[in-house]
């Protein structure tokens, strides 16, 4: 069997159902932004999938050279971010940081 | 490289001369902050240069209207055009006011040691949002709302005195990184359709009918989700009274503003240029049937001003109360885009100026009071019309303008989107909107009542802004109520300013 542009799109979009489900029923902060990450990566192999099969050139691998460099960018803030929270709050559970009232 | 592209790029860096003005400013900040390590005074007026020679170049190149670092086979990566400079130009006002906002604010002067790190942040926030209005490329676009979006997660929780202010951090990261995510999804499937990320070449190849529209029509909504969290659309609004509430005063209000004007300014390009077939005599736009944008927007807008005003209603914090009023003034704005006209973005213009002017002066007066009393909580608020009178005026002409009453700008704004609905016919909408704006009045009130009206158990003391905070107040309250009666300035400057490049 070859492969081809069906099997990334799969792939993929296992990946970003798998990065949404972890986001909805997870509440440990690092693990609802590897979530964020699936999702991301997903979107990179799409770009990836769609460059190479659709013959669009070599825009699509440069789109997820940038998405890669963006995605530790964030990912480096989120976790400095979830580091501040855990010195604060001593937990990094998201449910159990609410202390805002609505 | 031969020598024709090196002019063409040499040329195109003098179109982005006021973007280059930020990144210099931002550069000489990181070094201001590191030789003067012990007197960290001079930064404000560092960037208040800066601002000010970018806010010099927009001017100067107002009426451009070309595209910047096109190479042969494409059309382009950033656009310079008036719709994009008067973005720019207000993204450059609400700068300014924001440096003066952190110069008075009692929050940002206690956390002293990290006045370098706030002021960079802020300058690659504006860079994120200058690049952001004026990009013709999804990439581009996605680049530009990333760096927008890192720089003011930081500065959400930059001074860490509070739970509240850690809190409000972590929650406008995981939002905003779902949805980025999501968009990010969204611009993949919408290359992987056309073979492009240019908005204009991907305007001219779903031109032809054999597009899988389905799919499309999920790409394009995928894409939405990142920039209506951006506006604070419903149902992607949930980060904004959170993050609003927990984040230092002066960055509220900024992100109330200029990130929110950003967001719409790329939406209004991302919609017109992408999905355009043709502009009648009118100003009507005709776009593609592949997404029914209009009743996608008009069905977001009533539910983003619904639920703002009446989550409004219950509110007690004065932060969390103006978090939801600004949710409810983006579905007014996005009013403005359902009519799909040039009638429609001249009215979205004029409300921006007026909405920038009436919430920075709202906050500031927030800010000043909170400085004094330490407190956002509105029950403080009882008689403070009496102890402190200049102050307790003033909000209460920013909040009569917020609802849109006359004679304040604020009815200037919201009468010019009304008349663009009615001139579209869509009185329906008209309707539904002006029932808002009377719930509006009941908690825009309910603040005057604690004002005046309610005597407070305890004592008032009695107190007075400094001299260098009363002249900012006067200098937001009289446009304010100027242009409430002398608007022309402002209408021909929207007029001026609709002109998108390409159509």
């Amino acid at each position: 069997m070859e492969v081809g542009l069906n099997h990334f799109l799969f792939v993929s979009v296992c990946l970003f159902s798998l990065g949404i489900f972890g986001i909805v029923t997870r509440k440990n902060a690092v693990m609802v932004l590897m979530g964020i990450e699936l999702i991301l990566n997903s979107a990179n192999i799409n770009f990836v999938a769609f460059a190479k099969y659709g013959n669009f050139g070599y825009q699509g691998q440069i789109v997820a050279l940038f998405v890669i460099i963006l995605a530790a960018a964030e990912a480096a803030i989120a976790l400095a971010i979830v580091l501040n929270i855990y010195k604060t709050f001593s937990t990094v559970n998201v449910d159990e940081i609410d202390t805002m009232k609505d | 490289m031969n020598t024709n592209s090196l002019n063409y790029l040499v040329n195109s860096l003098y179109l982005i001369k006021p973007e280059l003005a930020i990144s210099i400013t931002l550069v000489l900040l990181v070094l201001v902050d590191l030789i003067f390590i012990k007197n960290k005074k001079f930064l404000p007026y560092v960037s208040l240069a800066g601002l000010v020679v970018a806010g010099y170049f927009i001017i100067e190149q107002f009426s451009t209207n070309t595209f910047a670092f096109a190479t042969n086979n494409s059309a382009g990566m950033l656009i310079v055009d008036p719709f994009g400079n008067f973005f720019k130009l207000l993204i450059v006002f609400a700068s300014i006011a924001l440096v003066f906002f952190s110069l008075s604010s009692k929050e940002i002067k206690e956390s002293f040691e990290r006045h370098g790190e706030y002021y960079t942040l802020i300058f690659g926030m504006i860079l994120g949002m200058m690049i952001m209005v004026s990009a013709a490329d999804l990439i581009v676009i996605y680049v530009a709302l990333e760096l927008v979006s890192l720089s003011s997660y930081v500065l959400a929780g930059i001074t860490r005195q509070s739970l509240r202010n850690s809190e409000a951090s972590l929650k406008y990261v995981i939002y905003g990184g779902i949805s980025s995510g999501i968009m990010l999804f969204g611009i993949s499937i919408m290359y992987g359709i056309t073979g492009s990320t240019n908005l204009y070449e991907i305007n001219s190849l779903i031109q032809a009918p054999q597009i899988q529209s389905l799919t499309f029509v999920l790409a394009g909504i995928l894409i939405f989700v990142g920039i209506g969290y951006k506006i604070s659309a419903a149902p992607f609004h949930f980060w904004t009274p959170d993050v609003y509430e927990g984040a230092p005063l002066p960055i509220t209000a900024y992100l109330s503003i200029a990130s929110k004007a950003a967001g719409f300014a790329l939406l209004i390009r991302f919609i017109k240029i992408t999905f355009m077939q043709s502009v009648d005599a009118e100003g009507f736009w005709h776009l593609l049937g592949i997404i029914d944008w209009k009743t996608f927007i008009i069905i977001i807008s009533i539910l983003t001003m619904t639920l703002g005003n009446f989550a409004a209603l219950w509110q007690s914090n004065m932060k969390r109360l103006l978090a939801y009023s600004s949710i409810a003034h983006a579905g007014y704005l996005l009013l403005g885009l359902a009519v799909m006209s040039n009638e429609g973005i001249t009215a979205i213009l004029i409300y921006f100026i007026v909405y920038a002017l009436m919430n920075l002066g709202a906050f500031y007066v927030v800010m000043l009071i909170a400085n004094k009393i330490g407190s956002e909580e509105l029950d403080d608020y009882k008689g403070l019309g009496y102890s402190s009178p200049f102050l307790g005026a003033s909000l209460g002409i920013f909040l009569v303008s917020l609802t849109g009453l006359p004679p304040t700008a604020g009815f200037i704004g919201k009468l010019y989107i009304f008349i663009a609905l009615v001139d579209a016919k869509m009185i329906a909408v008209a309707v539904i909107a002006l029932l808002n704006t009377v719930v509006s009045l009941y908690y825009y009130i309910k603040v005057l009542k604690h004002l005046y009206l309610d005597k407070s158990q305890k004592e008032v003391p009695a107190f007075s802004a400094s001299l260098g905070s009363l002249v900012m107040v006067v200098a937001l309250v009289a446009p304010v109520l100027i242009f409430g009666v002398y608007f022309t300035p402002l209408v021909d400057l929207a007029k001026h300013s609709i002109t998108l490049l390409g159509f």
